[in-house]
């Protein structure tokens, strides 16, 4: 039998019965009714509450750490440090991981943990943190990346030096890399152009905001075995990475996740779970750490801030002749900001063929980034969208004629490396061209923009199992995170494999050490791969339930066909057998033969690219430079939904997770290097009341390489969104933004500087 | 921390001579939730919390010749929904209304937010425009002062050790007259004002001014009243003239910092944009009233 | 060691006693002490509203009301929202139908503050639930679909 890799079965004319439908999820119930167990949801007897303490200064040596009178305090049953954990060398992945999960020589933060405490109650641990003295040795710091970059900045590292760097490459500094990435010939491509628009654009750090703090428990048990119940995208990446900093086996470690309160990228790498097993070792108890909000704030990763400058050139009939772009990128204390992304996927869906973009990445003393929806691409479109707006303006043409004249189709060899198969960008810039959005007059005193998307979207490795009870009902073990959906979608596809209804399967989300690994559940690679490795093991029963069949009737198995749910006789020759459902099989044979199960476990690969077209309309106060988004349109290629009413969802979800970021989300610092707004009121993302409805147009241009033409939806929603947001607010007062975010205060001074020029719409 | 003791008394006087008792260790609680952030934050440490609501009246709104009094504690949602009250005072409710969630206003009480004492506390404003007289008692027996000689700093109040309020007497409500409040915010709601401004003012029959108060939030250490702005509209019929005087007013009163939630120069520019603003709704309900 | 408190509280209907901290919020003595989890903790400040409930038919965040206050009240949590076991409040219902969750860490909030809601004022504008709710952050759906279901919900209530 082939592998799905190899057969994806697509028939773009099946008669779907489950897919394209829109079930209850099944994991919707005990959400709506509270019983749903997210991290800081569970309880094990004689449990402990752990409390980590952190550092108020941005950049400190660590002189000293004096637990003694925190240990005197009756109550307190352990306490953790640095000296705690195994040395693990500076610079490589697992020091670097290990040092954000506790400082060691220094604190490199505000926020950094330098010490932790389990106590019986929360008010003794509260009281034990304020007993540990800690002597800091006050460093100069820096917060801006672009500053971090400068000769004589505060250097966070004595360690690192650039790769890839051009000059002074035996020098300190806190640039991580130089990365170049090159087509064709930019220099030629710009002497060809008849329009040349060149902007600098920066971008303040947003928080991935999801609404659960992280939260788990660690139990461990006096032979070295380690329980860990917590919420996570990643359970597989959490054990093998707890394994690498604590030295503990990948077998001692089992991971169970938890319902998922968001994550958004945000639960790809943890936090206080290693802390939670060290002190769980020393307490001989388990020990839950939950994390408050101002935690979450200043101790987890908030996405990559960014400064950079677009360069992009056209002909007078639209023709896009060459890119540049010359992009920092802030990861925070250490290495690991994705930024790669950017290059890769920034100017990706226009056929450019000259491109030459420089990217760095710069440590500097923030909170180590973390990943957020489609890493680091959709505040560089920003610049990239907010400059191909431009030169379709200059040229006078249509946005989305603009976008048609340069948009890649089927066949395209991207920037890197890769050729693409169908595509849906083309469809979805047709259909927002035909939208009644766009063909709606802009309303007096409002802005309209577009902008578009590119992700790639992702398979990689992954595991589960589909088992078939013997009643012939059906329970499949995944080891990736439900980020919100994926269960019911993985249900109804093989509930259409296998020809039954869908209630009659139930996704299970198992432990480690219930399967083989499984990548991050990240990069809109979950429903697609899981997708694939289920469809690949419904198959692997159904081949089973054939030659069940085959011996009941005493027949060659190629005499028995599997057909919508029954197995039957291939045709009248074979013999006049009455057709068996999967529930007569399994009920016959279950107890003779064993159970029916499929496993698979493949690198998943055929993830079909994914785009989307953003129509926005906004009004800006004229006097206080605040904006309220008043329409927004999302066209999006998703191959083909699964579940329609899901992956609508995750396009509204993203849209406005991307004007909170447009509009006012960023961390602000003040001149201690302290964040000042680790909180939902000064962290401002959108409420309800800020926003209008989201509506979607699906573009189903289906991927062959699934066998239902599914693509990665998660990602794509945001890319386009902040890019969109700015040029909405560039038409309605009459210069583009380039800052993120978009807040009051930036506004009402553009609007002062368009009435000084001359250019205010208004 | 390890003393903490939480206590509900159902007298004023009782309640004053536990909080006089406990100095700088006491804290008033009425629907918590400033005191709730400030424990679960750490930045207070307080010995004792007082309760007050059990305190007879101090939930409760009542009339009198056209003149309102309300308790301290009363919760937003109940002056919201107090219909007398709500169309009378307008403004206040302007204020009010904008007091975190339905679920903070389902607790919170303009005594609260006006002892907070944040510069950017939105009833405040709306409260000293209206010209609201507190009703305090203490240790040394009870005391009247208008709203905004309370607040003195930021999280600092005149009143004295024991000292708290009890509820707040509103005026009576001249004819023709109609307040506002509008405050200036990112978002629309969850916020805090980066700009507030409570504007009260009477006009005669033919439509003069003939009072006025203008209050600013946000835009110095303590709210202010601002007897410029009052002036500027004072005699007029509240034109556009009129109102961009108010304006400058404004401005020129302002005293703000410049912090996360907005620089200096950006809010004395908007601090005239939203008096006006205010002052024109305020025109437009004295003219229907 | 501080003196804790003996409380006696109604949650749903059901009696409660148990020994709580001055300070203590009443999110925390639910979760923690009573293990009625269905009730979120999202910011501890007020600002997400996942910990709404009703108290003494208020509705409030129980992250800022001390636990020592909810002595003799009557609280109404998401664990008491399905009218009997085996149906469901229409709110719950339309949010399961229409997809108004996604991750669902916001959903028993949102259900509780909805019904709030409907209670008070059983036709609202969009305008209004969007109002109504700005004290309930979510950060998967956009809204867009919490206020359908709430618009859709309010609707059948409305049929009886």
């Amino acid at each position: 039998m082939a592998s799905i890799l190899e057969e994806s079965g697509f028939n773009p004319s099946a008669d779907l019965k489950v897919v394209g439908t829109n079930p209850v999820k099944h994991d919707g119930l005990d959400k709506v009714t509270g019983r749903a167990k997210f991290g800081a949801d569970a309880f094990l007897p004689g449990m402990l509450v752990g409390k980590i303490l952190r550092s108020p200064h941005a950049h400190a040596i660590i002189k000293s750490i004096d637990t003694s009178k925190a240990e005197a305090l009756p109550g307190v049953k352990a306490v953790v440090t640095r000296d705690d954990f195994p040395e693990k060398a500076p610079g490589s992945g697992p020091g670097d991981m290990t040092r954000n999960v506790m400082a060691r020589e220094k604190a490199l933060y505000d926020g950094h943990p330098v010490a932790a405490i389990a106590a019986t109650s929360e008010r003794v641990a509260k009281k034990a943190l304020k007993l540990i003295e800690v002597e800091y040795e006050i460093l100069p710091h820096v917060i801006d990346p672009v500053e971090a970059m400068k000769p004589g900045a505060p250097i966070l590292h004595d360690y690192i030096r650039t790769k890839g760097a051009v000059e002074n490459e035996d020098a300190q500094t806190n640039v991580t890399e130089r990365m170049v990435t090159q087509l064709g010939d930019a220099d030629a491509g710009f002497e060809d152009a008849d329009i040349i628009v060149e902007r600098s654009f920066d971008s303040a750090p947003m928080h991935q905001g999801y609404i659960e703090p992280q939260a788990c428990i660690a139990d461990y048990s006096e032979d070295g075995q380690v329980e860990v119940w917590c919420c996570t995208q990643a359970p597989f990446v959490y054990r093998d990475r707890l394994s690498a900093i604590l030295d503990i086996d990948c077998n001692k470690i089992n991971v169970q996740q938890s319902e998922l309160g968001g994550g958004f990228g945000g639960k790809t790498g943890f936090y206080g779970e290693p802390i939670a097993i060290l002190l769980s070792k020393k307490a001989s108890a388990a020990v839950k750490i939950v994390l408050s909000r101002i935690e979450v704030f200043r101790g987890t990763g908030p996405v990559s801030g960014t400064s950079y400058t677009i360069k992009m050139g056209c002909k007078k009939d639209g023709t896009i002749t060459a890119a540049q772009a010359n992009m920092v990128f802030q990861s925070g204390p250490y290495a690991g900001s994705m930024y790669f992304n950017a290059p890769n996927a920034m100017f990706t869906r226009y056929d450019i063929k000259n491109v030459d973009i420089v990217a760095y990445e710069v440590l500097s003393n923030r909170q180590k980034v973390a990943s957020f929806r489609a890493p680091c691409v959709p505040q560089i479109v920003f610049g990239v969208e907010g400059v191909v707006d431009e030169m379709a303006r200059k040229i006078k043409m249509d946005p989305i004629d603009f976008r048609l004249k340069n948009a890649c189709e089927d066949g395209h060899t991207t920037i890197y490396g890769d050729t693409w198969g169908p595509i849906g960008f083309i469809e979805t810039l047709k259909q927002a061209k035909a939208s009644d959005h766009y063909n709606t007059p802009v309303k007096p005193g409002e802005g309209r923009g577009i902008s578009t998307g590119f992700w790639f979207n992702r398979g990689g490795e992954t595991a589960a199992s589909l088992n078939l009870a013997p009643d012939g009902t059906v329970t499949i073990a995944i080891g990736t995170a439900d980020v919100a959906g994926s269960r019911i979608s993985i249900s109804m596809m093989a509930a259409e494999e296998l020809g039954i209804p869908v209630d009659q399967v139930r996704v299970k989300m198992v432990d480690t050490n219930s399967l083989g690994f499984n990548r991050v559940t990240a990069g809109s690679r979950t429903t697609f791969s899981v997708g694939m490795v289920i469809v690949d093991s419904a198959r692997k029963c159904i081949a089973e339930l054939r030659r069940r069949a085959a011996e009941a009737w005493d027949v060659p198995e190629d005499g028995v066909i599997f057909e919508d749910g029954m197995v039957r006789p291939a045709s009248a020759n074979v013999g006049d057998f009455e057709p068996m459902s999967i529930a007569d099989i399994c009920k016959k044979t279950t107890m003779s033969h064993g159970a029916i199960s499929g496993h698979t476990e493949m690198n998943v690969t055929g993830a079909g690219p994914g785009f989307a077209v953003n129509i926005v309309d906004v009004k800006v106060d004229e006097n206080t430079g605040r904006t309220d988004v008043t329409r927004y349109t999302v066209i999006q290629d998703v191959g083909k939904a699964i579940h329609p009413q899901q992956v609508e969802g995750q396009i509204q979800g993203g849209a406005i997770q991307g004007v909170g970021w447009a509009l006012n989300e960023e961390y602000i610092y003040g001149e201690d290097g302290r964040l000042q707004n680790a909180g939902f009121l000064d962290y401002r993302m959108p409420v309800a009341s800020d926003v209008p409805m989201v509506d979607t147009i699906m573009v189903e241009v289906p991927n062959p390489a699934h066998p239902f033409g599914l693509r990665g939806v998660g990602e794509v929603p945001v890319v386009p969104t902040m890019a969109a947001v700015g040029n909405a607010v560039g038409d309605a007062i009459g210069i583009r933004p380039t800052s993120l975010p978009m807040s009051p205060p930036k506004l009402l001074a553009i609007i002062e500087q368009a009435k000084a020029e001359g250019v205010y719409k208004g | 921390m390890d003393d903490l003791r939480y206590e509900a008394p159902d007298s004023p006087d009782a309640a004053s001579s536990m909080l006089a008792e406990a100095g700088a260790g006491g804290r008033v609680f009425a629907g918590g939730t400033d005191v709730m952030v400030q424990i679960h934050a750490e930045l207070i440490d307080p010995d004792v919390i007082v309760d007050i609501k059990k305190i007879p009246g101090i939930m409760s709104i009542s009339e009198s010749g056209g003149a309102y009094t309300f308790g301290a504690a009363t919760a937003g949602m109940v002056l919201m929904a107090h219909e007398g009250f709500a169309s009378t005072w307008p403004g206040i409710i302007d204020g009010v209304a904008l007091i975190g969630s339905i679920q903070v206003k389902g607790r919170a009480s303009v005594g609260g937010n006006v002892c907070n004492a944040s510069p950017a506390a939105d009833s405040t404003p709306a409260m000293i425009a209206a010209g609201a007289i507190c009703n305090i008692v203490g240790p040394n027996g009870s005391r009247e002062a208008p709203v905004e000689d309370i607040v003195t700093g930021p999280g600092k109040t005149s009143l004295a050790a024991g000292e708290f309020i009890l509820s707040f007497t509103m005026p009576a409500r001249a004819p023709h007259s109609g307040d506002a409040y509008l405050r200036l915010t990112p978002r629309t709601e969850m916020d805090i004002a980066v700009v507030g401004a409570g504007v009260n003012l009477t006009l005669d029959d033919a439509g003069t001014c003939t009072a006025a108060r203008v209050s600013l939030g946000a835009v110095a250490p303590t709210p202010l009243l601002v007897a410029e702005a009052a002036d500027a509209l004072i005699g007029t019929k509240v034109d556009e003239a009129a109102l961009a005087k108010m304006g400058e007013a404004c401005s020129a009163a302002c005293n703000p910092i410049s912090d996360k939630r907005g620089t200096k120069e950006y809010r004395i520019k908007t601090a005239s944009v939203i008096a006006q603003r205010a002052a024109q709704i305020a025109l437009e309900r004295a003219r229907e009233n | 060691m501080t003196k804790r408190s003996h409380i006696s509280l109604s949650v749903n209907g059901d009696e409660y006693e148990c020994l709580c901290e001055p300070d203590q919020s009443l999110v925390d003595v639910l979760r923690n002490e009573l293990e009625l989890t269905g009730t979120k903790e999202g910011c501890s400040t007020g600002d997400c509203g996942a910990c709404s409930i009703r108290l003494d038919g208020d509705l409030v965040c129980s992250c800022l009301v001390l636990a020592v206050e909810a002595e003799g009240k009557e609280i109404e949590t998401i664990e008491g929202m399905t009218p009997k076991s085996d149906e469901l409040h229409p709110l719950q219902r339309h949010f399961l139908e229409i997809n108004g969750l996604q991750c669902g860490i916001c959903t028993p909030g949102i259900l509780v503050a909805a019904k709030a809601l409907l209670e008070k004022n059983p036709d609202p504008t969009e305008t209004e639930i969007r109002f109504w709710l700005a004290g309930n952050l979510c950060r998967c759906t956009g809204y867009d679909k919490i206020i359908r279901s709430v618009q859709a919900a309010a609707e059948e209530m409305r049929k009886g």
